[in-house]
């Protein structure tokens, strides 16, 4: 779970006081906690861990890293387990 | 995959190995702290890539593998009791305890939940006010901001059935650990990216200073890896012991403030016990006291428990960087990612789950690496 995906910032909101966004893996979106990048905007690439966008990332970077991560099966792998945890 | 042309980009990764052959006159003992890290190098075959002077020393980077025993019974009892609703990352649930795992709790009929964010947990108590929710709060200094994150959301939400299983591990500490231990080996360490991501680079100038060190934060991708190696065996030829940033792409010299602020509002600093090394001095975070009232341990009064290790298991040593998977006598045997004997070999970063998830079955030597 310290790989940490890259993902780019496609929505913002206020959830109870909290700053949240949807972030898009590489397809599969999924709710972050954008509290601590006060500065993030939409479109802007960051890495997510345990729900929580904690870097931000230039956008070649993070499309380096998930272009690596695709290729290697880690992006699925990663994701996969997430859904499987929330779910379970 | 082991073939150097196998990499995404194989011209530069063999540009690095080049350089570390170039430079390389002696034989070296680099750690890498994180088990992420562990598992890209496994993966990735990087160690069997680099000459034979370099040894890679795994180390405790995995919060799964060293959360004491004594944390995980105290886990197993909470997570028993009938008014308990128990929230955990998915890794924590088959990590043994003294005589179950959090499976067996949950096939028991305890209400046992996987979350994805530890603000899953803070959101299912507040959808039930009915049950008590507990979040099993562990992790480094990467994990920790969300968890902090939780209590402080729980306290505005005024939530009275919400509480957590606090057992944060910090990184600088383990390193001073390592390099007092009279058994240390290691040379140069590999530091954990995302945890310089959250914390900076400032708090390893005082380790390098200390103990001579080289320390260079690395990232999580193969090219990332050696060129935290070509970094660390560059300084060590040359007799330097220097901090070097390989990940500034993620990792500021000051790193992340607003989550280091909510970390010193909700956490202090404590004496905390890592399971198969010990305790180490200030090397933990515990709720302050305005936060007590969220602490799980003291909700539910779980005392005293008696532990008890697996006799078979030197997941400890491993840990340590004194054994390799493969060199413990119950690896892939009585040991397996399904029957774990220890923690090294339920999570999904520790160091034994990698060797065996990459077919690491033949025994590295017959002698132990450091005994």
């Amino acid at each position: 779970m310290c790989l940490g995906i890259p993902g780019r910032v496609i929505a913002i909101s206020d959830v109870d006081g909290v700053r949240m966004g949807k972030v898009d893996f590489d397809g599969i979106v999924k709710d972050v906690c954008l509290s601590y990048l006060p500065d993030i905007q939409v479109g802007d690439y960051t890495i997510v861990h345990v729900g929580f966008a904690i870097t931000q990332l230039d956008e070649q970077s993070a499309k380096e890293t998930l272009a690596l991560f695709h290729e290697l099966g880690m992006l699925e792998e990663e994701l996969r387990q997430d859904d499987e945890e929330a779910t379970a | 995959m082991k073939y150097l042309d196998e990499f995404r980009n194989p011209e530069v990764a063999a540009r690095l190995l080049e350089e570390i052959r170039r430079v390389i006159t002696r034989p070296w003992a680099i750690m890498e702290v994180c088990g992420g890290q562990t598992h890209s190098i496994i993966r990735n075959g990087i160690d069997q890539l680099l000459p034979p002077e370099i040894e890679l020393i795994h180390g405790p980077g995995c919060p799964v593998c060293v959360t004491p025993l004594e944390i995980i019974d105290k886990a197993l009892a909470i997570a028993a009791r009938p008014e308990v609703t128990f929230c955990s990352f998915g890794d924590m649930l088959r990590v043994p305890g003294s005589n179950s795992d959090l499976f067996q709790v949950k096939s028991s009929g305890g209400d046992v939940r996987i979350v994805y964010s530890p603000l899953d947990a803070v959101r299912l108590a507040q959808q039930r006010p009915d049950r008590e929710v507990v979040f099993f709060g562990i992790g480094f200094e990467t994990t920790a901001p969300a968890n902090a994150m939780a209590v402080v959301q729980a306290e505005r939400l005024g939530l009275t059935n919400f509480s957590m299983l606090v057992s944060h591990v910090l990184v600088p500490p383990a390193i001073s650990a390592i390099m007092e231990s009279p058994r240390n080996r290691v040379q140069a360490f590999l530091a954990a990216g995302h945890v310089c991501s959250v914390m900076g680079t400032w708090q390893y100038g005082p380790l390098v200073e200390r103990y001579g060190v080289p320390i260079v934060v690395t990232g999580f991708e193969p090219l990332d890896i050696l060129e935290g190696i070509r970094r660390a065996v560059t300084q060590l030829e040359a007799g330097r012991a220097e901090l070097e940033n390989a990940y500034p792409r993620a990792v500021r010299p000051e790193g992340n403030q607003p989550a280091q602020a909510v970390l010193e509002q909700v956490f202090e600093v404590t004496d905390r016990t890592w399971r198969g090394i010990g305790m180490i001095p200030q090397s933990g975070w515990r709720l302050r006291e305005r936060y007590r009232r969220f602490d799980a341990e003291a909700r539910f009064e779980v005392g005293h428990i008696n532990t008890a290790e697996s006799p078979l298991c030197r997941s400890g040593e491993v840990l340590q960087g004194l054994l390799k998977p493969n060199q413990c006598p119950a690896f892939g045997k009585q040991c397996t990612p399904r029957t774990p004997l220890g923690a090294t070999m339920v999570s999904s970063e520790g160091a034994c789950a990698a060797y065996y998830q990459y077919g690491r079955f033949i025994p590295a030597g017959d002698v132990e690496v450091a005994r």
